[in-house]
């Protein structure tokens, strides 16, 4: 499964002028993440994990370094809509139906009607919330309302798909069972993602790559292969394989720490 | 369930309006009391307290008009005139009502205007808001005469410098409200925007309009009570020709207090009502936009 380069970060720095002084978010990261690449950001908050996030997706301007994104600028590959983008909250909008909020990045793209309407149904079936089109935000739960805003970031067929804590604000059996989804649609449609959470487990569950982060100034303290198969049924969390990742996820947090 | 909740909302209304109605009968015998003495005086008779509340809720010109004289009054000038009758109280209160519905809309399409330019550009953002803030701490009575004289001048009268004075009064809420509204979606819509590259327009049409929706209609309502106000105000200086604004004025002059009084309560209904139907609008809207 490992393809071309898709994301390449290098000696990335990024520093926040605040009334504080300057904050150093992210210094001298380097990552590649390559086409198929299921890739976890897991680090304390404050480490930049969501920063370098923000950065791919050309919602942050890094002040040195350099990152690329499908080969060429991350402002570039917004304007051509290279990734889809989801936020620690679903953010739909409470005047559209769950059909209407996948089909507002479609609108925005221009795309024809009769293909929106296509497209809202595929996505919607891939996220397993077929006959919910017409229902409104407020009348799904929280865990649906998430996976309606994966079918969104999914709708416009981007590669990328980035994802900011998407289950950090659901309980725990809800986000097991959203983990398990989420494999399988990365398997089912072969996209790259990029997924930053605090959860360890969740990381090693769902990564082909871990990238543990440690703060002040953020930078990358240890990148992890996962030697887990693909296939990945919820109770391999109980395999010595799984533990052992976790174990070395673990180190490498307390390793960023303890040079604080 | 239905019935509960009506009887529920309905008795504190009764119960309020039974409290100011009782205090209006007594206030009425107080303040109407000297002149009955007075009148007893002057033609030697001795008042009883029967005879003496009867005299004070009848007088021709009240200090204080009582209730059922107003609720009379109304009667006569609403349902036994013509409403082409220069005497009929409707007939008044259209040509109000025409200049708050006209200063109303000017008002309320400058405040959108205007609160669009706000928080689309930073230089708006620095340099309206003050002036906009500056033009509400001008009392409007100051200012009503001279929007008439100066729109009379250029020729201009009627129902134009009324309304002018009713969209003065109301586009302030309406830019208000919808600054607040249009800012109201928060960091991360606007990011969520920015990922599908979504332009200006587009942000503006498909999320800062609807997001601002009830923070419009609060406006609006704000907003028409105010054009109200503004159209009798703009009424007093003109010479007392229609409308609400010019009974309350020629009642003054005459001290027709029953018909002053009269002019009030209508005015008061017609803003509840105008109210009221803005809210049954915003119910409607906001429901069917899921935002209720």
């Amino acid at each position: 499964m490992t393809g071309s380069t898709v994301i390449l970060a290098n000696h990335l720095d990024l520093t926040f002028q605040t009334n504080d002084g300057p904050v150093h978010a992210l210094k001298d990261v380097s990552l590649d993440i390559n086409a198929g690449d299921f890739v976890s950001f897991i680090g304390p908050s404050g480490c930049g994990k969501t920063t370098f996030l923000r950065v791919m997706a050309d919602l942050e301007q890094p002040t040195g370094g350099t990152v690329t994104v499908n080969g060429v600028s991350p402002e570039e590959a917004r304007m051509a809509r290279a990734y889809g983008y989801v936020f620690q909250a679903a953010g739909l909008y409470p005047w559209r139906t769950i059909g209407g909020n996948i089909r507002l990045p479609l609108e925005i793209m221009g795309i024809p009607k009769a293909e929106q309407a296509e497209r809202v149904k595929r996505v919607l079936d891939l996220v397993e919330l077929a006959g919910f089109e017409k229902k409104f935000p407020w009348q799904l739960s929280g865990g649906m309302q998430q996976r309606a805003s994966i079918a969104r970031a999914l709708s416009f067929d981007a590669d990328i798909l980035l994802m900011d804590e998407p289950f950090g604000a659901l309980d725990e059996i809800v986000r097991d069972h959203l983990n398990e989804q989420l494999l399988q649609l990365w398997d089912r449609t072969g996209k790259t993602i990029a997924f930053v959470t605090h959860s360890i487990p969740e990381a090693v569950y769902l990564s082909t790559k871990i990238v543990v982060m440690s703060p002040r100034p953020g930078r990358i303290t240890d990148v992890i292969d996962s030697p887990l198969p693909k296939e990945r049924p919820l109770d391999i969390r109980d395999t010595p394989e799984f533990l052992d990742v976790a174990h070395r996820v673990r180190e490498g947090l307390r390793a960023g720490h303890l040079d604080v | 369930m239905g019935e509960q909740r009506l009887s529920r909302s309905v008795l504190p209304v009764l119960t309020v309006v039974g409290f100011l109605l009782v205090a209006w009968y007594g206030a009425a015998i107080w303040l109407n009391a000297p002149w009955a003495y007075d009148k007893a005086t002057r033609s030697g008779v001795e008042h009883t307290a029967a005879t003496l509340v009867a005299d004070t809720w009848s007088q021709e010109k009240p200090k204080l008009p009582a209730p059922h004289q107003v609720g009379q009054e109304l009667w006569k000038t609403t349902v036994e005139k013509k409403i082409t009758s220069k005497r009929s109280l409707i007939y008044h209160s259209w040509v109000t009502l025409s200049a708050t519905f006209l200063g109303f809309v000017l008002g309320t399409g400058l405040g959108v205007l205007l609160a669009i330019g706000i928080v689309f550009n930073r230089t708006m953002d620095m340099s309206v808001m003050p002036w906009v803030i500056a033009s509400q701490t001008i009392p409007i009575l100051a200012i009503a005469p001279m929007i008439i004289v100066v729109l009379n001048a250029v020729g201009i009268s009627g129902l134009l410098p009324k309304a002018m004075i009713s969209m003065y009064l109301s586009f302030f809420p309406v830019v208000v409200g919808m600054v607040k509204g249009l800012r109201s979606p928060d960091q991360m819509q606007l990011d969520q925007m920015r990922t599908w590259h979504a332009s200006a327009a587009q942000t503006f049409w498909k999320l800062r309009l609807p997001a601002s929706m009830p923070y419009f209609f609060t406006s609006l309502k704000i907003a028409m009570a105010a054009s109200l106000v503004g159209a009798i105000v703009g009424e007093l200086p003109t010479g007392a020709v229609a409308g609400l604004g010019a009974r309350l004025l020629a009642g003054s002059y005459y001290g027709q207090t029953i018909q002053i009084w009269s002019a009030l309560i209508m005015a008061a209904a017609l803003a509840a009502a105008l109210v009221g139907i803005i809210g049954m609008v915003q119910r409607i809207t906001l429901k069917r936009m899921g935002m209720a």
